[in-house]
């Protein structure tokens, strides 16, 4: 009796289960397509790769865009008048541009066979109108004023609203040619002009759309080597597709390459053992495990990790020997080896390695050497004569820091190794979230921080001027007159003298380390699972992380 | 019936305005901006920004334009997704933790059921121990544990599902089975106790006595009698499940609204997390709501009348 009602009720739990089954099948057969194209990548018919994203695209309008993904999806749908690659600046729509002698004018000759995706051709207004757009206070844009401000003529008035936007040094004499008035000579304005902010909008489809304007693939316009199809804002998954309208699309050698937003590491590198994708990024604590996988490789970018200190804070912070001690007595090398143990390399001065040459050819960071590097005996004496200075002999400060696992960790290494190799110097931590950590930095609420920076263009000018005395990143009372003038000669009178601007780069860069601005970190790399027949991708310092144009699937070995 | 439902429903509005209420000016006591660039920018490109955002206005302005939107059914624009309606990401964010939550809790509480029926009924046997030993294992052990398990041995090793993403319905089973440990074990732990409770006390000897069939006992007097308690704590667990999970989404890389809702805390998206923090609520009442009616149908001693409360 008991026996026949117990296998009545299996019975019913599996006719549930199979139930429910039968009915999500039939519903979402048509996504199983997607899963055969994984198979069909290697094969000479189509070429297709399989990639996640760490998140969603918040924003694919170039004039809005801030985050790394919103950057990388319109690096790889739309085009500006340059595009890098492997960090050289190569034709995009523009072909070519001559410069005033006093740097100020600059004038870009545009391609003719350029075409929007709806057929319309680019031109030059077409980028007068994405300027003024990103500059008028109405769109709100956060990158407009930051990356045009100082630079284009009136930028910084227009988007205050003290001009109209016409008074925007923009113009477009004819509708291939584009006239740009720049405020200073800037000698990297080409590799400016090759991030997303500068890139041109078809006013029409822009004004047509309205709000819905870059919210979704119907309301998009691309002009790049990809077509970004099936997105919407809050879209997990989207593919780019080869642009066949593309100018140069016979470069153009992947069909298709399809994205999932998977942000967990640990799953990307399943999907990745299980051949669903050809590419996963590592978090340290999966490095170990990983290191010795045939796939694995590290990529260093040109982002630097640095400890701010903020001298209104302490007065041992405003004591030049006491930062210096600080700057010397982290053992970095230990710090990249065990702690991040994901490629990032020690960082010995202000400029990243391999980053941008000399006008001689040699790598900035050879060029003026290792300035700050680790020597706890120096760093304890110099200590040592700091607290006698100050009268004081034991010291507490704050270590402020982000809150992700491996921001503790390498905080706590930090904090650890200054109480050690320092006497008297007691660190605390504070690890709070990111939004929360640039409050307190511009309120200059803060003691030490763990910071990062990576560039926004190619030229060292980007690193240098952090620290100006009224620089925007500066938030610590960091003021030191004759590396004001260097680097504010860089943008004036030395402009157009790349010798002499590059001299000044070097030796400001050398005052930093000895006035130890801020003690440099580490150098920052990623480590990743790549499939090793994926060919010619190539990652940028800036802007979009990485450049598909050229890219292709090779045999599998 | 309907005059009792009528009022609860308007006390649900009142308890509504207080959540959204409260939740607004805690969302603007957190410290930061929603600005993702602004140590780039200088005071005067700063104002100009929040300015877009009505972020400017002075807080109660921003409060009256707020509930206002509210009852105009406008939950605002995101400040993350350019653009982007709040309305938009929940529609698109809330089905796969639906459908997750859903799954979970039926097969959750089905087995969990079963399983505690029988350990009643195997009262200190062997089959009592194994459900019992299930169960607190279930309990105690988090749901990523088991998610890590399932990934590894049914997707990596054995290649029955896939590891991880979102589409088709095998994507759907890891995810529930991971999730549906918990209801289960907690499921299986009341029906165990209560059943074993129901089924010593008086009005079963009598039904034995009159020749009630064992069958007739345990699903007629027994089951319904002993589901009381297991409602009461089922209502809230359907809420927490359908709301989607952060570390099951996560590991299962699922585009749900638990996910969704931490990282929009993240970024400061103060209008999705508004507008997350109101649906959930929403249906948090409306679920307490159905338990209340569901009482009644399970056990007629606690039957609502007009004015019986």
């Amino acid at each position: 009796m008991k026996k026949v009602w117990f296998l009545a009720l299996a019975l019913l739990l599996g006719l549930f289960l199979s139930a429910c089954s039968g009915g999500d099948n039939s519903g979402s057969s048509g996504d199983n397509g997607g899963e055969e194209g994984t198979e069909e990548s290697g094969s000479n018919t189509e070429q297709v790769l399989n990639f996640v994203n760490g998140d969603t695209i918040p924003s694919m309008d170039p004039g809005m865009v801030t985050d790394e993904y919103g950057i990388q999806f319109t690096g790889a749908s739309m085009e500006g008048l340059y595009r890098m690659k492997d960090g050289e600046i190569v034709e995009g729509i523009a072909t070519d541009h001559e410069v005033s002698e006093d740097g100020l004018t600059w004038t870009f000759t545009l391609r003719e066979d350029a075409t929007w995706s709806n057929g319309d051709p680019v031109t030059a207004n077409d980028f007068v109108y994405a300027w003024q757009r990103a500059l008028d206070p109405d769109t709100g844009s956060e990158y407009g004023p930051y990356m045009m401000g100082g630079v284009v003529k009136n930028a910084t008035a227009v988007n205050e609203g003290e001009v109209p936007v016409e008074e925007l040094g923009v113009s477009a004499p004819d509708d291939y040619t584009l006239e740009v008035n720049l405020e200073n000579p800037v000698p990297y304005f080409e590799s400016l002009a090759a991030f997303p902010t500068y890139y041109p909008l078809n006013e029409e489809f822009v004004e047509e759309q309205g709000d819905a304007f870059a919210t979704s693939t119907d309301t998009l316009l691309f002009n790049g080597p990809y077509t970004l199809e099936n997105w919407e804002s809050t879209a997990s998954s989207w593919e780019l597709q080869k642009n066949e309208d593309y100018w140069d699309a016979e470069t153009v050698q992947l069909d298709k390459i399809t994205f999932e937003v998977v942000k967990d590491a640990q799953t990307q590198v399943d999907l990745y053992e299980s051949g669903e994708i050809d590419r996963a990024g590592l978090s340290s604590d999966l490095v170990d495990q990983y290191q010795s996988h045939e796939d694995y490789v590290t990529v260093p970018e040109a982002t630097l990790a640095y400890l701010k200190m903020n001298q209104t804070q302490s007065d041992a912070l405003a004591n030049t020997k006491m930062r210096k001690a600080i700057s010397m007595a982290v053992d970095k090398e230990a710090m990249v080896n065990e702690i991040l143990n994901n490629g990032s390399i020690a960082s010995t001065g202000f400029v990243p390695k391999d980053f941008v040459k000399t006008p001689d050819g040699q790598d900035f960071r050879e060029a003026n050497g290792d300035l700050v590097t680790y020597d706890p005996e120096k760093a304890a004496q110099l200590w040592e004569e700091g607290l006698e200075e100050i009268g004081k002999d034991s010291v507490e400060l704050e270590l402020l820091g982000g809150d992700s696992e491996v921001a503790k960790i390498s905080d706590e290494y930090i904090a650890n190794q200054l109480s050690t190799n320092l006497k008297g110097l007691d660190v605390t931590l504070k690890s709070v979230p990111f939004e929360q950590r640039l409050d307190l930095d511009t309120n200059m609420d803060y003691q030490l921080q763990t910071s990062l920076w990576g560039p926004d263009y190619v030229d060292p000018y980007t690193f240098l001027n952090l620290w100006l005395t009224d620089g925007q990143n500066n938030q610590m009372g960091y003021s030191n007159e004759e590396y004001d003038t260097l680097i504010q000669e860089t943008t004036d009178e030395l402009a157009q003298d790349k010798e002499a601007r590059y001299q000044n780069f070097l030796e400001a860069e050398q005052i930093l380390a000895d006035t130890a601005a801020v003690a440099p970190l580490y150098q920052r790399a990623r480590a990743r699972l790549v499939q090793p027949k994926i060919q010619d991708v190539y990652i940028n310092s800036f802007g979009p992380t990485f450049e598909w144009k050229w890219a292709s699937v090779g045999s599998e070995e | 019936m309907l005059r009792y439902i009528l009022r609860r429903i308007f006390y649900m509005i009142i308890t509504l305005f207080i959540i959204a209420t409260v939740t607004f000016f805690l969302m603007k006591l957190l410290p930061g901006s929603p600005l993702s660039a602004e140590n780039k920018l200088s005071e005067s490109q700063r104002e100009v920004v929040l300015e877009k955002y009505g972020l400017n206005d002075p807080i109660p302005v921003q409060y009256v334009n707020y509930m206002t939107g509210l009852v105009r059914g406008d939950l605002g624009i995101s400040f993350h997704f350019d653009n982007t309606p709040v309305t938009d990401i929940l529609i698109n964010r809330m089905p796969p933790s639906m459908v997750l939550g859903g799954q979970a809790l039926i097969f959750g509480t089905i087995a969990g059921i079963l399983f505690g029926l029988i350990a009643a009924i195997y009262h200190n046997g062997w089959l009592d121990y194994t459900s019992t030993v299930i169960a607190v294992l279930g309990t105690s052990i988090p749901s990523f544990v088991f998610a890590g398990l399932l990934q590894w041995y049914l997707a990596n090793e054995w290649g029955l599902f896939p590891v991880a993403l979102w589409g088709t319905y095998a994507h759907t089973v890891l995810p529930t089975i991971a999730l549906a440990i918990f209801p289960m074990a907690t499921a299986a732990r009341f029906t165990r106790t209560e059943m074993l409770e129901v089924l010593g006390s008086d009005y079963i000897t009598t039904a034995r006595a009159k020749g009630v069939t064992e069958s007739g006992i345990i699903f007629k007097h027994g089951l319904r009698n002993s589901l009381i308690p297991l409602v009461t704590v089922m209502g809230p667990m359907a809420v927490s499940l359908m709301t989607g999970t952060l570390v099951i989404e996560k590991i299962f890389a699922v585009p749900g609204i638990g996910e969704q809702f931490v990282s929009s805390i993240e970024v400061l998206d103060y209008p999705t997390i508004m507008g997350t923090t109101l649906l959930f609520s929403v249906l948090f009442i409306v679920i307490l709501l159905v338990i209340d009616i569901l009482y009644g149908l399970i056990d007629p001693r606690i039957r609502l009348t007009g004015g019986g409360r």
